[in-house]
């Protein structure tokens, strides 16, 4: 069994992380089929907005429900026949929704349905679902810990946004938390009268710089979310430790996907050091897009020989890349120490469909 | 068309497109370019992690200018800074280190939407206003936020109805409706989904955000080969081995099919997005130093001169 048939058949969770165009999302498509396909009950959740996996699966649209994905649709990775006729499992796929899954959070955090209401209803709520950083990093590290728990799936894949901010989701936790333990808006949290004792004119003084700015309302807005906000705060504490407790559990494993070339890998390698400081393992590592090797010559003696040959010219330019391939690949490795490192050449033909995936999969698997 | 007068067209650039598309050294080449017709230009970068001032061998960009070549400078335009730089000049100098280090400033931030991509705006409208060079090119985020991005100030227009900021949104939609002043150079790859992409994203930034959209720039294009060679035995008649011959013929063949594979593309967006095309070669280099940006720049300058 190679590596990643082994990711694919003993981990509950794979997060696959990678800057943009690397093809981030058809591994964890690939990953997540590989794993219904020995079996089990895998689903693959995206947060890119691209809606790339939705293409590759060939739905429509993925909802924030995980969408069982018609056997038929997935099941052709036949390629090989020692892996033929393997499908037992389930694959499932979902979008992920922040604001829905914010509000399914408060909902179930809230003491009653009013008080969800007012944080439901307060703009200053609608604009945190939707807008602050690191939130959509949180609400999917949450719908993890849901699908987790529920039981239902063997193995969840997860794509992460394609930029520097997909590590987010290791502070995510964190982050919400400070937001919601800001001093200046627990002072405002308290009864009027208090507070206006214990802030004192040097907050009065900001407050009223922000109102100038930004205007009156919106200050009151975040007033009253912080105030409805008060005694659900607990809940959302305890559910963060269990979201930080998944994301280091054994059974987690990530998967840092890149390409040969240099800024890929250099993202790469910044990705593996976040997630080291935070004392976390990369698992797998996936080079996409590699070109064609073309033998052996250098490219120096070809481009000497070639008197003037396009054809000659033209494989001393692909031996170049090649060889600048193969140079920041070896950088990668030594960096980025991994027990699965799966090589994907480029394509003939751009992955967007199942039968790409299962020619991708033909490399990992 | 001539160099000069198309970099002449609005003084800012808004280069946008998806992650991995080279969105980046399209910027870098734009801007070079426009130095080559006696232009100054201004690099800005919002989201700061790119590898641009590697590429010009220079120090990591900062909310400073960075001078990077004659009448080229780069800067970064990190919301953050921006914020506490808009405070500064508004009067509230007292309060913006200490909003910002409180993490007030994220509360605020969190309560308005779009205020931070209003500031970025509102600073890349003084920076045209100054104006801080001929031409300015932002280097905008990642595709999915640049929508987001350019609908800032028309979003906060809503949600705000007085104040400072109200003002700033408004001259920022000012600045992003007039075509005279403010064009979006979409970047994309000859590939299906990035092209699928870019005709979403294209739509939604005239539609929604009423922003002017330029010639549309498709990064990484292989050219076909100009001389080709019929066989590994007419290779093979010239003098060169078996093995080259049969390499060199492969490579051709390799050539050739991601070219009829991106030409497919090309002409697909071509049907989908009445915009002229800006081309540029896909680099035989893993990575993009200052040789290769000169090339990008040539190229750019090129393909803008056969524009009509």
């Amino acid at each position: 069994m190679t590596a990643f048939a082994n990711l694919a058949t003993t981990r509950e969770i794979i997060v696959c992380c990678g800057t943009g165009g690397v093809g981030k999302t058809t591994t964890a498509a690939v990953l997540a089929i590989e794993a219904a396909r020995r079996g089990r009950r895998a689903v693959v959740v995206t947060i890119d907005p691209a809606k790339r996996l939705a293409d590759a699966l060939g739905l429509d649209a993925l909802s924030d429900e995980p969408k069982l994905i018609d056997q038929q649709t997935w099941n052709i990775f036949d390629r090989d026949p020692a892996r033929s006729g393997l499908a037992q499992g389930t694959l499932s796929a979902l979008m992920l929704d922040t604001k829905s899954t914010f509000d399914k959070l408060v909902h179930e955090h809230a003491p009653d349905e009013p008080a969800a209401d007012r944080i439901l209803d307060n703009r200053f709520y609608r604009n945190i679902s939707g807008a602050l950083g690191g939130t959509q990093e949180y609400m999917a590290m949450e719908k993890l810990h849901e699908l987790h728990t529920s039981g239902e799936f063997d193995l969840i894949v997860i794509d992460t946004p394609p930029s520097r901010h997909a590590l987010d989701f290791l502070d995510a936790p964190e982050r919400l938390m400070r937001l919601l333990d800001n001093r200046m808006f627990r002072l405002l949290m308290m009864p009027t009268k208090t507070y206006l004792k214990l802030a004192g004119a040097a907050l009065q003084a900001l407050l009223r710089t922000v109102s100038r700015v930004v205007g009156r309302e919106v200050v009151d807005d975040a007033i009253a979310f912080f105030q409805a906000f008060e005694g659900m705060e607990q809940g959302f504490r305890d559910r963060a430790a269990k979201v930080q407790e998944l994301i280091d559990d054994p059974a987690t494993a990530f998967v840092l996907v890149t390409t040969p070339r240099r800024d890929a890998v250099d993202e790469a390698t910044y990705f593996a050091q976040r997630l080291e400081s935070n004392g976390l393992q990369v698992a797998g590592l996936i080079v996409n897009r590699i070109h064609p090797e073309f033998g052996s010559e250098s490219p120096e003696s070809l481009r000497a020989l070639a008197h003037g040959n396009a054809a000659i010219l033209n494989l001393a330019d692909f031996r170049e890349i090649a060889i600048r391939e193969r140079e920041t690949l070896e950088t990668l490795t030594a960096r980025i120490p991994s027990d699965a490192v799966g090589y994907v050449p480029l394509l003939d033909e751009d992955v967007h469909n199942i039968a790409t995936l299962a020619t991708v999969a033909t490399h990992l698997f | 068309m001539e160099l000069r007068q198309f970099c002449s067209q609005s003084r800012v650039v808004i280069v946008a497109g998806k992650g991995g598309v080279g969105k980046t050294t399209v910027t870098a080449a734009l801007a070079l370019a426009a130095t080559r017709a006696g232009l100054s230009a201004l690099i800005c970068e919002v989201e700061g992690k790119s590898g641009l001032a590697a590429a010009f061998g220079s120090d990591a960009l900062e909310y400073d200018e960075l001078h990077l070549d004659d009448r080229l400078t780069a800067r970064t335009l990190a919301p953050d800074d921006a914020m506490v730089d808009y405070l500064e000049s508004h009067g509230m100098k007292r309060f913006s280190h200490r909003l910002a280090k409180s993490g007030a400033l994220d509360v605020v931030a969190t309560a308005v939407p779009g205020m931070k991509d209003i500031l970025v705006l509102g600073k890349i409208k003084s920076l045209e206003q100054l104006p801080a060079a001929d031409l300015i090119v932002v280097d905008a985020p990642a595709a999915g936020h640049a929508i987001t991005f350019l609908l800032a100030a028309q979003g906060l227009l809503d949600a705000i109805r007085v104040g400072p900021i109200r003002k700033q949104a408004t001259e920022v939609v000012e600045m992003l409706t007039d075509a005279t002043r403010c064009q979006v150079m979409l970047v994309t790859l000859p590939e299906e989904t990035p092209v699928n992409e870019l005709i979403e994203t294209a739509f939604a930034v005239e539609d929604r955000a009423g922003v002017a959209l330029g010639p549309v720039v498709v990064n990484g294009c292989m050219a076909p080969l100009r001389d080709q060679p019929d066989s590994i035995t007419s290779l093979m008649a010239a003098g060169f081995s078996l093995t080259t011959s049969t390499q060199a013929i492969e490579a051709v063949a390799f050539r050739s099919s991601r070219h009829a594979m991106q030409e497919i593309q090309i002409a697909r967006l071509a049907e989908q997005l009445p915009l002229p095309q800006i081309h540029l070669p896909q680099l035989l280099t893993a990575a993009i130093g200052r040789a290769e940006l000169n090339k990008l720049a040539d190229a750019m300058a090129h393909q803008i001169e056969l524009l009509q």
